[in-house]
């Protein structure tokens, strides 16, 4: 992995590098580098494969971080390459025309994280939620709790027990000596 | 509340497109005007069928329909998959009369089994509109009751009573189904005394109902009564 950052490093500026395992490591990258990168890793290092993409809210930093997970078959190895950008108005640009799966995502990243992607395909449609009017779900400042008890009916009756406790008290009724 | 379908304004979801009203042309010039939500359904709300004969008739009547529970197919959440063991030689609910129909046209009893989500509620509704009168809803474990582990999601429902009438519930999480074949028995104890008028009471507050259904189904792009 060390190798194959020192052989990136050659080319395109590159952030920290994370090595998960020893088939697994995560690469900090420019937005600006990103299609270039994405482009050398497909047609000359072999990872030819877009396992997922995904974001991750950083809120306490203001930013969203995509990664782009790609592999190498050929070598069974993975790579994550990280791109952060800011919470507002959060923009990327689109990567179907390099794997047409990236449609999918890029969809589903515009409804849950509310990051648009200007130019894919039907990226403004409904993915898994009809006629959404809040911020997106998947957005950390979303609470979640909030919004079902406001917008659904609630039903008396419900206790939460701390699950801990509530065994102990249940097998050791009288404390466990 | 007949204008709503089609009035943006007062939703603050758009309609889609497809589904307004407009004029197309066909391929021989002819122009012609489209409603799809109007033009293949009918919009007459649901009547009351409240029980009109003698006592002894009546009883005759629910003995029979308690002894033809037809299900429809449709499956919900995690405890679908509770209906396969039941349908198949494992616990075999044919043998007490009880069997699945593709279609809402063909069946009387639908389970709602397990979480609606908002999107699925929409689903479930159409479908129990389309089924024939009289009908029975049952609503199968913990999520359907209180919202059971989904009690914070922002996506599923939490009491499914507030958006169709539910004759009973089994709770669990999930029901196995020798609580379903239970819950089957049970069922048909309040068929045969009469107080299953699940579709009568949806026709009489059929107000409520479809209010509280579009208040959390945003986007309402289908006509209110669609059987």
């Amino acid at each position: 992995m060390q190798n194959l950052f020192n052989r990136l490093k050659a080319h395109f500026p590159l952030g920290e590098i994370t090595e998960q395992r020893e088939n697994l490591a995560f690469i900090t990258v420019e937005r600006a580098q990103l299609r270039a990168l994405l482009l050398h890793m497909r047609d000359i290092e072999g990872y030819t494969h877009l396992v997922l993409l995904t974001a991750v809210d950083w809120i306490e930093d203001g930013q969203l971080q995509l990664t782009y997970l790609l592999n190498n078959r050929a070598e069974a190895r993975d790579v994550g390459l990280r791109v952060l950008l800011g919470r507002d108005g959060t923009v990327m640009d689109s990567i179907h025309d390099i794997w047409p799966t990236a449609e999918t995502y890029q969809r589903e990243l515009r409804e849950m994280f509310g990051i648009d992607f200007p130019g894919s395909p039907r990226v403004n449609d409904d993915f898994a939620l009809e006629g959404w009017v809040d911020i997106p779900p998947y957005r950390r400042d979303f609470d979640t709790l909030a919004f079902s008890e406001k917008n659904f009916t609630h039903r008396d009756g419900r206790e939460t027990r701390d699950p801990r406790q509530h065994m102990k008290q249940k097998l050791y009724p009288d404390g466990g000596a | 509340m007949k204008d709503e379908t089609n009035n943006d304004a007062n939703t603050k979801v758009p309609m889609r497109d497809e589904l307004k009203k407009r004029v197309i042309k066909g391929p021989d010039g002819f122009e012609f005007e489209v409603d799809p939500l109007r033009d293949y359904y009918c919009e007459e709300a649901p009547k009351e069928h409240p029980p009109i004969y003698v006592k002894i008739v009546e009883d005759f009547f629910n003995w029979a329909r308690s002894e033809s529970l037809w299900i429809l197919g449709f499956g919900t959440g995690c405890g679908a998959i509770e209906m396969r063991p039941l349908m198949t030689p494992r616990f075999d609910a044919y043998r007490y009369g009880i069997q699945w129909r593709p279609t809402p046209r063909q069946a009387n009893l639908l389970i709602i089994s397990g979480y609606l989500s908002v999107k699925t509620l929409k689903r479930a509704i159409r479908a129990y509109e389309q089924m024939q009168s009289p009908k029975y809803v049952m609503g199968l474990g913990s999520c359907t009751i209180n919202g059971g582990m989904y009690f914070d999601s922002y996506n599923t429902i939490k009491r499914l009573d507030e958006y169709m009438p539910v004759d009973l519930y089994i709770a669990g999480c999930m029901p196995r189904p020798e609580a379903l074949l239970k819950g089957f028995e049970d069922l048909k104890k309040i068929i045969r005394s009469g107080k299953a008028e699940g579709a009568n009471h949806y026709a009489e507050h059929f107000e409520r109902y479809k209010e509280n259904q579009k208040k959390v189904i945003l986007d309402w792009d289908m006509p209110d009564y669609n059987w």
